[in-house]
């Protein structure tokens, strides 16, 4: 067992998890979406990515690609979420809660590639 | 190819040892910005107050990077401010670590090798003009190079050590020389130099190493079989495993020096031909006492004492052998034991009858001492001395000898020969098979070109880009021969003083063409001759005007009125016949 292996992982599945726990719910509702989640979802994303950093692999390219497309996806939703309290004072409406949580869903997919990838390679390499 | 495969490991170097500060400093944060929301505040009306996201992390943001904005944007409470506390000595150092191991990075010398290799690789990769790559930048590749410059022509440097590589940074030549110190027997940083490029139009092989020469070449010959591959070669061993794999030149100094004095016990005049065209322009013409015919002394039985013995032995001449370590050099049976700097060893190799005297051993005071010991015990004798380092130079002027044999100099010639006209080795391949008198009548010819100087030595091709107007006269059936060529472009009658050495046309040479000889399309033609005439033959290959001038004495400037003016006066003139 490779303890490097366990954490690269552990990251990529974590980011997967709670990424999915925060799409979780009725697309519009603010209640069914917690704030303290999205943040979760977009450190342990952003610390996926870096460990994906220097990979010289064309497997490592496409993984780090997708994770940085999750990064890109959960920052936009939170920028969404920061303007849409602090800026413009128009608060969480069913309008502005879709589409941060479309956003993060399309993180979710883009998560999703990055597990069913390190699936693959662990399937068709059996080191 | 081998540059983008240097940098995407630069790069992959670089990001693998940033993920550890990286995913600190983001856990410092992720860490310091969780705690500033979770910590509850109060507002300015004193009610409680729970901080948000955006301004936890506006908070973390000025605090990290040590900007401090102060407590915002209510005062902050004693709770919160244990936690910016613990948030300063968190991030900051997070981000003194991350910037210590960027320091770091920047002077590694693994990264630091891949980035001078990537600049090396950039560098080679922009190249837009024909290049040689030289590899070894010892005496020889200094001279090779700085020829290769002042003729405009772009080189690329490899040599194992860094001093030479840094030397190639003072050396103040004409154009910028990219040059790597690395190992040029490894397929990947030939590549990196640019052994693919299709700008790449030889490779030199140059290094005082016969076995790396020989790597590089056959690694060069297997990576880009068209390449035109030039080779220093010192022993006759390689020499003949180099010619295995179609090497196209291979030079080997003691061998190349050899002939050329069985050329001048030979044929006086041809060695003088052969140094007046490979010796660099514009200098006085080289003259020496032609080496005598008799009893020959040859100091040191190394590589050049046996390649001189050879040669003077295929003249018909006797020698008398000295050398120090007859064991180790294999003559025993023939030579005399001694180092032929103390006067009892030259008595013994009766250096009274001898005529001329060698000094051929690998040290140069040795070398000095022999000569000197030799001009003691027999005045007149011919001398011959081989230089082995070039910044002894001074002393071997100030000794008084007839030849000196200094091979980064007989090298460089010979390559510069090869490099900037191809054509001039061919010539003097085959002037070889003339005779004394033939060569005698051609040094004479030399002599009165140039007015006792050096002659600018440059090739012409008659093609359609660099002759157009030849071209185009030959397409319409005139009669072109090499007279217009050689005719002064500035008054018709009178010739250039220039002299046509060799015709090229097909696989055929022509030696010496003349004036009244065709010339075709595709032919090479050599000339030798005074600095201004390959200028002034320009005129004739590139301009109309110039070129009808030339063929029938009319003089007019060109145009489609001037064309018509002229018809016009024809037509006047026919008509009034």
């Amino acid at each position: 067992m490779n303890f490097e292996k366990v954490v690269f992982g552990f990251f990529i599945v974590l980011a997967l998890t709670v990424n999915f726990g925060f799409v979780l719910g009725d697309i519009d509702n603010p209640m069914h979406h917690n704030v303290y989640e999205l943040f979760a979802a977009l450190v342990i994303s952003l610390i996926a990515t870096i460990l994906k950093f220097g990979e010289r692999t064309q497997m490592g390219a496409i993984l780090l690609a997708t994770s940085l497309v999750a990064d890109l996806q959960l920052i936009i939703a939170a920028i969404i979420w920061g303007a849409a309290v602090y800026i413009t004072e128009v608060g969480l409406s069913s309008h502005v809660m879709s589409s941060i949580v479309s956003l993060a869903a399309g993180a979710l997919l883009a998560n999703l590639t990055s597990v069913i990838l390190l699936i693959i390679e662990t399937v068709t390499l059996r080191r | 190819m081998a540059g983008h495969y240097a940098q995407s490991r630069a790069f992959s170097l670089i990001l693998r040892r940033m993920r550890a500060p990286l995913i600190m400093l983001i856990i410092a944060y992720a860490v310091s910005v969780l705690g500033f929301v979770l910590i509850p505040g109060i507002d300015d009306q004193g009610q409680p107050w729970q901080m948000g996201f955006f301004h936890a992390f506006y908070v973390v943001s000025y605090t990290a990077t040590t900007i401090g904005f102060g407590e915002l944007p209510y005062p902050f409470t004693d709770g919160q401010r244990f936690w910016a506390l613990a948030t300063v000595y968190i991030t900051v150092i997070s981000w003194l670590y991350a910037i210590g191991t960027i320091l770091t990075l920047v002077q590694d010398p693994t990264l630091k090798r891949t980035l001078t290799e990537n600049r090396f690789a950039n560098n080679v990769r922009h190249l837009r003009q024909p290049f040689y790559i030289v590899c070894g930048y010892g005496d020889t590749g200094t001279q090779v190079v700085k020829t290769l410059t002042e003729r405009n022509i772009q080189a690329v440097v490899i040599d194992t050590r860094q001093g030479r590589i840094d030397e190639l940074l003072l050396d103040e030549l004409r154009i910028y020389v990219p040059g790597l110190c690395a190992d040029a027997g490894d397929p990947h940083i030939l590549r990196t130099a640019g052994l693919n490029s299709p700008y790449c139009i030889g490779l030199l092989a140059l290094t005082d190493d016969d076995h790396s020469n020989l790597e590089v070449a056959i690694t060069s010959k297997l990576l880009n079989p068209n390449l035109r591959i030039i080779c220093r070669a010192e022993t006759k061993d390689t020499q003949a495993n180099m010619a295995s794999f179609g090497t196209d030149h291979i030079i080997n100094p003691y061998e190349a020096f050899a002939e050329q004095l069985s050329i001048a016990l030979h044929s006086p005049a041809m060695h003088l031909i052969y140094e007046w065209l490979t010796q660099p322009p514009h200098t006085a013409l080289f003259a020496c006492e032609e080496p005598p015919h008799g009893l020959w002394i040859i100091c040191g039985y190394g590589r050049f004492g046996k390649a001189m013995e050879r040669y003077l032995k295929f003249e018909g001449i006797s020698t008398i052998i000295v050398e120090a370590d007859p064991e180790k050099t294999g003559c025993e049976d023939h030579c005399i034991k001694g180092r032929g700097t103390e006067a009892v060893t030259l008595r013994a190799a009766d250096i009274d009858k001898a005529i001329g005297i060698i000094a051929g051993t690998d040290d140069d005071a040795n070398n000095l001492s022999i000569l000197m010991t030799a001009k003691d015990l027999n005045p007149n004798i011919y001398t011959v001395v081989r230089q082995n380092r070039r910044s002894n130079s001074v002393i071997f002027d100030a000794a008084d000898t007839n030849m000196v044999m200094q091979y980064s100099i007989i090298l460089s010639l010979k390559i510069q020969a090869l490099l900037t006209s191809p054509l001039l080795s061919d010539f003097l391949r085959l002037a070889r098979r003339h005779n004394n008198s033939w060569a005698e009548a051609l040094t004479r010819k030399l002599r009165s070109l140039t007015n006792n100087k050096a002659p600018d030595i440059w090739t012409v091709s008659i093609d359609a880009i660099t002759s157009p107007t030849l071209i185009e006269a030959i397409n319409q059936g005139e009669d072109m021969r090499l007279g217009h060529l050689t005719s002064d472009p500035r008054h018709q009658q009178s010739q250039l003083h220039c002299l046509p050495l060799l015709l090229k046309r097909g696989d055929d040479f022509m030696l010496l063409p003349q004036v009244e000889d065709p010339i075709q399309s595709g032919d090479q033609i050599l000339f030798c001759g005074r600095e201004e005439c390959s200028r002034l033959m320009e005129w004739t290959r590139q301009n109309y005007n110039t070129l009808r001038y030339i063929i029938t004495g009319e003089n007019r400037p060109d145009g489609h009125i001037w064309r018509w003016l002229a018809k016009q006066r024809q037509g006047v003139i026919s008509r009034h016949q």
